[in-house]
């Protein structure tokens, strides 16, 4: 457990000493946000209609964007080969980059959605139901992501491809996330929406660092 | 049954399966023929005129098939990949590359034949059912697979990576039908259904399962073609390879 505090901690670290990246990602974040009014029209109905699904499509390609260099880095440098030889399981490990991973990338999201949420004229209730699911939803987006970026690492195209492997799986998250929003809109209730984000969760919790570490360790034999 | 393992294993070597693969291939390739041309005789000129859907409905012959065997490849791809991670033959890698093309294929025919029938039957080559959603998913995730295996030269790197992500999709395959299933009965209600009259005359089922059977003949028949070409691209350097009497000539 020391061991994954200290991966965390480490990570929180490098990201506060780049701090370039992880705002790029967040930025990137508020100009997709910011287009879609610009390119459908700015009636308020229509906006907020189509603020859940837009916020969540553009908060999985800000995560996508991240993805890269959650292994890239260590890759290079020879940090990876060292942990997976450490005495702590690699799992673990990884788990920890992950989480430090969402803290840098997902975090700022969640906390920025609702000023977004805002231009699209959500109720305050609604931009809550947003918050919550983002926060429920981003860790999946990391999880599954930390598995497709170890496949894609070291590989010919890696940033398209892992683009290709991660978003049809990101799919029911994004279903569930926009649609959680958008059924507490209709008054429908959230909850089941939201439920579902949270098996999600509980499923990438349990399974993800388990393939991404498989796929580490096929890329550093 | 120590003696039946060993004879199972024997043909994991790739030396021993490109054979066997010969001599199956052929088999599989004529039952196929065989069944078409039964099965699209009588989906043509036996089997009744559907009196909703008039004779557009015979594409069903077609599509149907090639639904099943685009979801039921993506499985068999899935089974060989866990094959090869549990017990690490070179041969599994092998097979789920082979499969992946025509799973990939059927997913492209069904995606293309469903919206030919869609266009005169809801009057829209696409709509956002959740079945053909799913398969258009399903597509991607074949896609995806294809690319992935394509882009990392070293094959058994490939093929272990190609496993992994066969495997994290056959796991996401039943989320994703579900959630895109609940997200369209929310959107829209069951405004569009594909669930056809309960009952199909026999004729017509017959039809399909006997170009479901054709189906599957080809596939194994191409999956087995594909994979002695993949063996004889991996292993040429191998003394076996060059013995082999194609070689010599």
């Amino acid at each position: 457990m020391n061991a994954f505090i200290a991966i965390v901690r480490r990570d929180l670290l490098l990201a506060a000493r780049r701090k370039s990246e992880v705002f790029t990602a967040l930025f990137f974040f508020m100009i997709v946000v910011s287009l879609f009014p610009l390119g459908i029209g700015p009636e308020t109905a229509m906006l907020r209609r189509i603020a859940p699904g837009v916020l969540w499509v553009a908060a999985l390609l800000a995560a996508m964007l991240s993805l890269n260099r959650l292994f890239a880095a260590d890759h290079q440098d020879g940090t990876l080969e060292q942990m997976s030889l450490s005495p702590t399981p690699l799992a673990l490990l990884v788990s920890g980059k992950v989480l430090a991973h969402w803290l840098t990338s997902g975090l700022p999201l969640v906390l920025l959605a609702p000023v977004l949420g805002l231009q699209f004229d959500l109720s305050p209730r609604a931009l809550g139901v947003l918050m919550v699911s983002l926060l429920l939803g981003t860790p999946v987006l990391s999880l599954v992501g930390a598995i497709g970026a170890a496949l894609t690492l070291g590989v010919r195209g890696g940033g398209v491809l892992l683009s290709l492997l991660v978003l049809p799986l990101y799919i029911p998250a994004l279903i569930f996330g926009a649609g959680a929003v958008e059924a507490d809109v209709a008054g429908l209730g959230a909850g089941g929406h939201l439920s579902l984000l949270g098996a999600l969760l509980a499923l990438g919790v349990f399974f993800a660092p388990w393939a991404a570490t498989a796929a580490l360790r096929i890329a550093l034999e | 049954m120590s003696q039946r393992l060993v004879n199972w294993f024997k043909f994991a070597s790739p030396a021993s399966f490109y054979p066997l693969a010969g001599k199956m291939w052929p088999w599989f390739a004529a039952i196929g023929t065989v069944l078409a041309a039964a099965g699209l005789w009588i989906s043509f000129f036996v089997a009744p005129t559907d009196f909703q859907q008039g004779e557009g409905y015979r594409i069903i012959f077609i599509h149907v098939p090639a639904s099943w065997m685009s979801m039921f490849i993506y499985c068999v791809m899935a089974f060989w990949a866990a094959i090869g991670i549990t017990f690490n033959t070179r041969l599994s890698g092998m097979m789920s590359s082979a499969l992946a093309p025509t799973g990939a294929l059927f997913a492209f025919l069904s995606l293309w034949t469903g919206a030919l029938w869609g266009k005169p039957m809801w009057g829209a080559w696409w709509v956002w059912d959740a079945r053909l959603t799913s398969e258009l998913i399903l597509f991607f995730l074949y896609i995806g697979y294809i690319a992935l295996t394509a882009a990392i030269d070293d094959p058994r790197r490939a093929d272990k990576a190609g496993a992994i992500i066969s495997l994290v999709g056959v796991v996401n395959v039943p989320i994703i039908y579900f959630s895109v299933k609940w997200w369209n009965t929310l959107h829209q209600g069951a405004s569009v259904s594909l669930t056809k009259a309960p009952s199909m005359a026999a004729t017509m089922l017959w039809g399909m399962l006997i170009m479901a059977l054709a189906f599957w003949m080809y596939s194994i028949a191409i999956a087995l073609y594909r994979v002695r070409a993949i063996i004889l691209e991996r292993e040429r350097h191998t003394t076996w390879v060059a013995e082999l009497p194609e070689m010599q000539r």
